[in-house]
């Protein structure tokens, strides 16, 4: 009901909740909410709400890359988030919002991972980012990744004595240097809107999620949704994502 | 110090900037498959069979007005250089759900309602470029099966090395290029059905990117149209 009631408004040139089809809910960003954590943000798209916590520990390099910190990305679909989620372990689309969010992370080289190597082949800092879904109220890619975002512009890296650490006792901020942003941009009937509503998101015949770094460099892109994409389309897409992350950014001290 | 993947021109396995890899594809690769394939660029092996449209159950997964695609990604152990431990793991899942998204709009999955079309992707030997590999090998197989379908569905990828866009990227390039893109399309209808980039790149490098991928994506096509034929032409 409520989709045909939306899809007949986008056809009008209208959303259900009144807003541009440029536009976002009110965005509210809260960091450092989670005590326990070394970083956290509390990040809401209007009634979509994330929570994102990143924890340090010490572990073992990857082989390929002996000198550098190691990231890691997590997402869980809690069921009191939503009908739809079930509990269990992650599902498809838990897991590929996680690696979306990753990869706009890693790819836009927004942390400097090699300063977190304490020995080389032997002992790194192991980042997570971890992402809870509160509510899901329609685009949860764009509201985690930003949630993740800010949750590493908070993360302070805990103090070690003798290799241990310390929690509660900060040496220093992480290295953030970038802020990606993530943008999706939903396709129907011929228009083009962002940051959708769950009612319309249901009924998006396509998407395009396009993570852009400060100096509008593309870092990650990812198709989302059944219908195809023609060429003029993503160049659209690409060009209201590059207007609207420097929208978000702008939010993000 | 970093190893240089392109000099002279050439690429570490000698080829051009814009040459793929050796292309192979056979037909009925597995005999009680409703259709089957196997597609190879260069040192990335990969086969597909399709099952269905057969029943689907559990029932309640069922769709009253269309068919269910379902894909599986699945790498064998040995397909890379550390053994990968059996089963489906957080990339095999993500790479399964793009690949389904990848071929459902070529599909007229509304032709039957309530059943199941299987396919199941084994990545056999790993060389980069596996999950658009495998969109192409299961493309076939699924007109192989005699599925009714809009169109075939061809996938290439392209990538940015040492400021050169390249295509068909092996498994080194992948591991360090500055860009990668895995990208399917519907060639006569000129639809993009997949595209997924990572690394950093311009708009304009980006949309460059894309228009390499569609015209490699049409010279793919041409080959997989006359691997198609070639068996009915066989036939008494």
């Amino acid at each position: 009901m409520q989709e045909k009631y939306a899809l007949e408004l986008i056809e009008k040139g209208k959303r259900i909740d009144g807003r541009k089809f440029e536009e976002f809910r009110p965005i509210e960003i809260k960091p450092n909410v989670i005590k326990n954590s070394e970083g956290s943000a509390d990040v809401r798209f209007g009634d979509t709400r994330v929570i994102a916590g990143v924890k340090l520990n010490i572990g073992t390099p990857y082989p390929d890359t002996p000198e550098e910190g190691m990231l890691r990305v997590g997402a869980e679909f809690s069921p009191l988030a939503a009908p739809e989620f079930e509990s269990g372990p992650p599902g498809e689309d838990a897991i590929e919002l996680a690696r979306i969010v990753d990869r706009g992370i890693r790819e836009s080289e927004c942390i400097e991972l090699k300063k977190l190597c304490l020995t080389p082949e032997e002992k790194v800092w192991c980042l997570f980012v971890d992402i809870h879904i509160i509510n899901h109220q329609g685009n949860l890619l764009d509201c985690s990744a930003l949630a993740s975002l800010v949750a590493l512009l908070n993360t302070k890296i805990p103090k070690l004595e003798d290799d241990k650490i310390i929690r509660n006792e900060f040496e220093k901020p992480l290295p953030v240097v970038f802020k990606p942003i993530n943008i999706t941009v939903g396709k129907i009937s011929d228009k083009f809107l962002i940051d959708p509503r769950f009612e319309e998101e249901n009924i998006l015949e396509s998407k395009l999620s396009i993570a852009i770094r400060d100096d509008d460099k593309i870092c990650s892109v990812q198709k989302q949704e059944k219908m195809e994409l023609s060429l003029e389309d993503i160049e659209r897409m690409v060009d209201i994502a590059l207007v609207k992350s420097k929208e978000i950014r702008k939010l993000v001290k | 110090m970093k190893e240089k993947l392109i000099s002279d021109g050439k690429r570490i396995d000698g080829r051009k900037a814009e040459e793929f890899r050796p292309i192979e594809m056979k037909l009925d690769i597995v005999s009680r498959a409703n259709g089957s394939a196997s597609f190879r660029f260069g040192n990335s092996v990969v086969v597909a069979s399709v099952f269905g449209p057969r029943a689907l159950t559990p029932r309640h997964l069922q769709k009253p007005d269309s068919c269910v695609l379902r894909c599986r990604y699945n790498m064998a152990p040995f397909s890379v250089d550390d053994r990968k431990n059996p089963g489906p793991d957080r990339r095999s899942k993500e790479i399964s759900k793009v690949t389904r998204l990848a071929l459902e709009p070529a599909i007229f999955l509304e032709e039957f309602p309530k059943a199941t079309i299987d396919a199941y992707i084994e990545v056999l030997q790993a060389d980069g470029s596996t999950r658009v590999t495998g969109i192409n090998a299961t493309s076939l197989a699924l007109v192989d099966s005699g599925v009714p379908m809009k169109d075939l569905v061809t996938a290439c990828s392209v990538g940015k090395i040492d400021d050169t866009l390249i295509v068909d990227l092996n498994g080194k390039e992948d591991n360090n290029s500055e860009a990668d893109i895995a990208f399917a399309m519907m060639p006569s209808k000129d639809k993009i059905t997949l595209l997924q980039m990572d690394g950093l790149l311009t708009k304009q490098e980006f949309l460059t990117a894309i228009k390499m991928a569609k015209s490699y994506c049409k010279k793919i096509y041409e080959l997989q149209k006359k691997t198609l034929k070639e068996k009915y032409e066989n036939v008494d």
